[in-house]
């Protein structure tokens, strides 16, 4: 799909020029030209007010897409554990199974991991490809994509899922290049094109300012990375079962370049304020030292990190490194929960950019709620074990 | 020792913001940015270089002319050349396209023993761009350096970032090493080398003939994968207060968060 | 004015610097504790920030005069104490050795200087000769080899933290200006002590002290210029210095014109944002512009004075006396649109304000820089 300009209908009125979000389009002798730059987003497309720009259809492949059938769905394990990923991609799989009308199966790689194949079966994969070997134990780059791949040469998906997780972010491009085929990272929507069956993959690009749907027409299998805790986990059915496929493995000296020396699992580190994510913020409203530590509770549970509005550090509660606001530090997390925060004007200049605000308080005239998006009048010490339950 | 470093212009995309009127971005007045992570890469060359005089830094770039900006800068703080993969041909390259062309460039380049790449780009965030690189030219590669823990003369030994902790891993050289922000702190400019930057030669440009491709090899003609449609994310709204019992607005919350890919 | 793409890649690097090595908690530790944080100091000695006109050859950057007033510029928009730290060096320190060094005096004091190794100050003043430059009464005297220092010099911006100073000394009591020279004094000498350490109203953390000559044998060797020679040779560095305070009260004018749109954006008070009263967004827009006008007569000052123009004095006396009354008036308004939350230290206006105060007094007055273009007018 190409964006092409339809000379004779372009007015050079600029405003493609302006809306493109990659600086890709420039007027030449009054035309838009598109350059380099382009990533055939379309945004152009919609604002062209004279139908001047349009998308064509390319195609350059000579991949007979119909020899290729059934999703696949790589099950993460870490340490003998499934990732709940696997489990969400598990239950997203099988909704678009049904919608094509082909088997849901579960690609699992490890060392002596039997007992995660029922599980599998369980989740709702009608087929798990097990790849049983020592040398699989660990993730690395080198041992599963080989054994992946060389399934995929042999029994063709259509679909291959992963998690976007920090493994499935270096395993899906490495295998997508040997195959020669697209991958899309970091999707948080897939659907079904129901004309003719092909995966859309919908992602956010460009610091999550724009979203983007992406095909993958002319190449097989259309390969996934999917964003954790987006879809919804499939449901156990105890006692599912399924057809187990043994994986070869074989691995030459060598083969395997990437040496694990050591595998560190880290408790819950400190976060600093200005790269969390989640921040759950306390003010007057906590009461004492011991309010923050139901916000920690809730943070911790988000993977986030607590802070505080200045009444709390004036007061002794908290230490001034927790403070946000414009004597303390400016965050801009994707999302930010303020507890018992009134919302005086030096702490909103310190938050205010939040992607999403959350504010609990009694007060209903509080002025927090004038910046909040979600906005919830009560006790906090009720609310947020509420929201900690709901969270469950 | 011979590095190479991957590196990309980007948008700052920080400083987007979206018209609320028309719900469309605004891109005026944002700046191109040297890639933060690709920052990372390069002071970790840089940081090699320091220690094992004779090592030279090569930048390799896919990008528009305009590239060059961003390039000058990667001189400024100290890489010895940089190399431009700038055509028309080169446009609307997905990741794969993208990582053939820049694996042909490193072709050219030469002789290598590392290459350093920025884990992702914050204008498209695959991160998919390095491992690809590295599966195209054969060598192994480790994503998510965190930390160099040893150089040796035929390995190197890096810890590699997991969501719950680190792995330590050892790979031989040549490889391809993708890093994080927690790898370094990146190192500023120079003034002088600002200077020589605009004064030297300092920067070639290649299209696809001298990184010998067929047009049909690159940008949009080799990419898998295509854009069907893009649209900017719904706007926030106005704020909303939730009503009911407690049980009721805390279930409506996380719902509603859940449903934006908040939590 | 329209700038060559390499001075946006300096502006670029100078603020990505001060943003992120200058952070406000810093800024505050400063203010309040007057202690200027060794290790900012460092970051800047190795990003080679002492040394931006210094050749090449001798360790510095090779930069113009340009780029060293758009240095100054971005770091006074964070923190205007700072930039006084980067500005001695490269104006009032390095300048009369850039002038009239010999190449032996370069490379024992101007690239250690670049190199961020030694540190100097610049002793013009005297209790009995401030904007009266010509009036220095430190004297000294011819003993064989060396020189013999005697006097007391003040108000010396860094003076107890360098390591030497340049020094205008009388050499010729019976001359007025033409009597004086310039000596390079290493402060380890002996005879050489210090005043207390003056208490200021802003640009706290940099220590501004007296220096007392008793009997200080200088060596020859350290007259810097020909004996008796001091003056023109103190005059010309001074238009680096000017333009350096020039290049503060842009930066710090920047700084109030940030501020005082934050808060008109921010607070609001009769149901509107005060961005959205025009009694406020006018005073803005003067501000604005008054910034604009400042910077522009900086720049063309700094590059007059690299082109080598005769009139390059007037025109460094023009942007210091515009720009640092502007930086005064910003400053004032800025505050005024804070209101009362203006006027605690909790809100950086406070700092900025007392910080705007000192760029029409030092490195000579408003009324100095009058005289200077009036004189140049009309003689």
């Amino acid at each position: 799909m190409a964006v092409t300009v339809k000379a004779e209908k372009c007015k050079g009125c600029n405003l493609c020029v302006k809306e493109c979000p990659f600086e890709a389009i420039t007027l030449e002798n009054k035309i838009a030209v598109i350059g380099p730059n382009c990533t055939n987003c379309g945004v152009c497309v919609d604002v062209c007010p004279f139908d001047a720009i349009e998308k064509t259809a390319t195609s350059m492949s000579n991949v007979d897409i119909s020899l290729y059938r059934g999703v696949w769905v790589f099950a993460e394990q870490r340490r003998g554990e499934l990732m709940n990923v696997s489990i969400e991609l598990l239950g997203e799989g099988k909704k678009l199974a049904e919608q094509i009308g082909c088997e849901l199966s579960a690609i699992l790689c490890g060392d002596k991991v039997d007992n995660l194949v029922d599980e599998l079966f369980e989740y709702g994969a009608d087929k798990v490809y097990y790849a049983n070997s020592p040398e699989l134990a660990t993730y690395t780059s080198d041992g599963y994509t080989k054994v992946i791949y060389q399934a995929i040469l042999k029994y063709k998906p259509e679909i291959v899922l992963m998690g976007a997780t920090h493994i499935g972010r270096d395993l899906g491009p490495s295998i997508a290049v040997k195959c020669g085929t697209g991958l899309t990272a970091d999707c948080t929507k897939l659907d079904i094109d129901p004309e003719d069956k092909k995966l859309m993959q919908t992602r956010p690009a460009f610091g999550g300012n724009l979203m983007a749907t992406i095909v993958c027409p002319g190449h097989r299998p259309q390969m996934s990375t999917v964003r954790p805790g987006v879809m919804e986990k499939a449901e156990r059915q105890p006692g599912r079962r399924g057809e187990l496929i043994n994986l070869k493995v074989k691995f030459k000296e060598d083969e395997i370049r990437q040496n694990v020396l050591e595998v560190v699992k880290s408790v819950g580190e400190i976060v600093s304020l200005t790269d969390a994510d989640i921040i759950v913020a306390g003010g007057r409203g906590v009461g004492g030292p011991e309010g923050f530590e139901v916000l920690k509770k809730l943070a911790d549970k988000l993977g986030g990190t607590i802070a505080s509005s200045r009444a709390c550090v004036d007061a002794g509660w908290i230490d001034h490194s927790y403070q946000v606001g414009q004597t303390g530090t400016t965050v801009k997390p994707k999302l930010y929960i303020a507890c018992g925060i009134s919302g005086a004007i030096q702490h909103l200049a310190g938050m205010q950019n939040s992607g999403y605000i959350v504010a609990i308080n009694k007060n209903e005239s509080a002025p927090i709620f004038e910046v909040a998006d979600y906005g919830i009048v009560g006790d906090l010490f009720k609310v947020i074990p509420a929201i900690m339950e709901a969270l469950d | 020792m011979k590095i190479i470093v991957c590196a990309k212009q980007v948008p700052d995309t920080t400083e987007v913001k979206i018209d609320p009127v028309k719900g469309t971005l605004i891109r005026e007045g944002v700046p191109s940015i040297l890639n933060p992570d690709d920052a990372n890469a390069l002071e970790a060359a840089l940081a090699i270089k320091d220690e094992k005089p004779g090592t030279t830094v090569n930048v390799i770039s896919m990008g528009p002319p305009q590239a060059e900006y961003m390039l000058k800068e990667c001189i400024a703080m100290g890489a010895d050349h940089a190399y431009l993969l700038s055509s028309r041909a080169f446009g609307g390259a997905d990741t794969c396209a993208t990582s053939t062309t820049i694996a042909e460039g490193i072709k050219k380049i030469g002789d290598y023993d590392l290459i350093f790449a920025g884990r992702q780009a914050i204008d498209g965030d695959t991160a998919q761009v390095g491992p690809q690189v590295a599966q195209r030219l054969e060598i192994p590669f480790v994503t998510y350096v965190r930390k160099i823990r040893e150089l040796k003369d035929k390995s190197i030994v890096v810890e590699r970032q997991l969501e719950d902790g680190y792995e330590v891993i050892e790979v031989p050289l040549p490889c391809l090493l993708t890093a994080v922000k927690e790898l370094n702190e990146p190192r500023y400019m120079n003034i002088g080398r600002i200077l020589d930057a605009y004064e030297g030669n300092y920067i070639t440009v290649w299209n696809e003939n001298d990184v010998c491709l067929d047009p049909s090899e690159c940008g949009l003609q080799a990419s898998p994968t295509q854009v069907m449609r893009s649209f900017t994310p719904e706007p926030k709204g106005k704020g909303e207060m939730l009503s009911g019992t407690v049980t009721e607005m805390a279930t409506a919350l996380v719902n509603k968060l859940r449903e934006k890919h908040v939590i | 004015m329209i700038f060559s793409e390499k001075y946006e890649l300096i502006r670029k690097l100078a603020r990505e610097f001060a943003e992120k090595e200058i952070p406000s908690e810093m800024q505050d530790q400063i203010d309040q504790t007057g202690e200027f944080p060794e290790e900012l100091l460092e970051k800047i000695r190795k990003n080679g920030l002492f040394g931006i006109k210094v050749p090449k050859e001798l360790d510095g950057q090779g930069a113009d005069t340009l780029a060293y007033v758009i240095v100054i510029e971005e770091i006074a928009r964070v923190s205007m104490v700072t930039s006084i730290y980067v500005s001695g060096a490269n104006s009032l320190g390095s300048g009369p050795l850039l002038l009239a060094g010999t190449q032996e005096q370069l490379e024992k004091y101007l690239a250690p200087v670049a190199r961020g190794e030694k540190y100097p100050c610049f002793a013009l003043t005297e209790p009995g000769a401030g904007s009266d430059a010509g009036a220095v009464a430190t004297t000294a005297v011819r003993d064989g080899d060396y020189y013999v220092l005697n006097g007391r010099k003040t108000f010396i911006t860094a003076a107890p933290i360098s390591d030497f100073a340049i020094v205008f000394a009388k050499t010729d009591v019976t001359k007025g200006s033409r009597g004086i020279s310039t000596f390079i004094v290493d402060m380890d000498l002996p005879g050489i002590s210090f005043g207390k350490n003056e208490d200021k109203m802003g640009i706290i953390g940099c220590p501004t002290s007296d220096i007392i000559f008793e009997d200080v044998r200088v060596h020859k060797d350290n007259l810097l210029g020909e004996e008796n020679k001091g003056f023109t040779n103190a005059m010309k560095t001074l238009d680096y210095g000017r333009l350096g305070v020039a290049a503060q009260s842009v930066g710090v004018g920047q700084a109030c014109l940030d501020e005082a749109i934050k808060y008109a954006k921010e607070r609001k008070q009769f149901g509107r944002r005060l961005a959205d009263f025009q009694a406020i967004s006018f005073m803005i827009a003067d501000m604005a512009t008054e910034l604009q006008a400042a910077r522009e007569l900086l720049y063309n000052g700094a590059v007059m004075k690299d082109k080598g123009d005769r009139k390059a004095s007037m025109y460094c006396s023009m942007a210091k006396y515009y720009a640092s009354e502007m930086c005064n008036r910003v400053a004032y308004k800025a505050l005024q649109i804070h209101g009362g939350y203006g006027y605690i230290k909790d809100y950086r206006i406070e700092r900025l304000y007392r910080d705007a105060r000192i760029n029409s007094i030092f490195e000579g007055t408003s009324q100095i820089q009058q005289m200077i273009i009036a004189n140049n007018l009309l003689k």
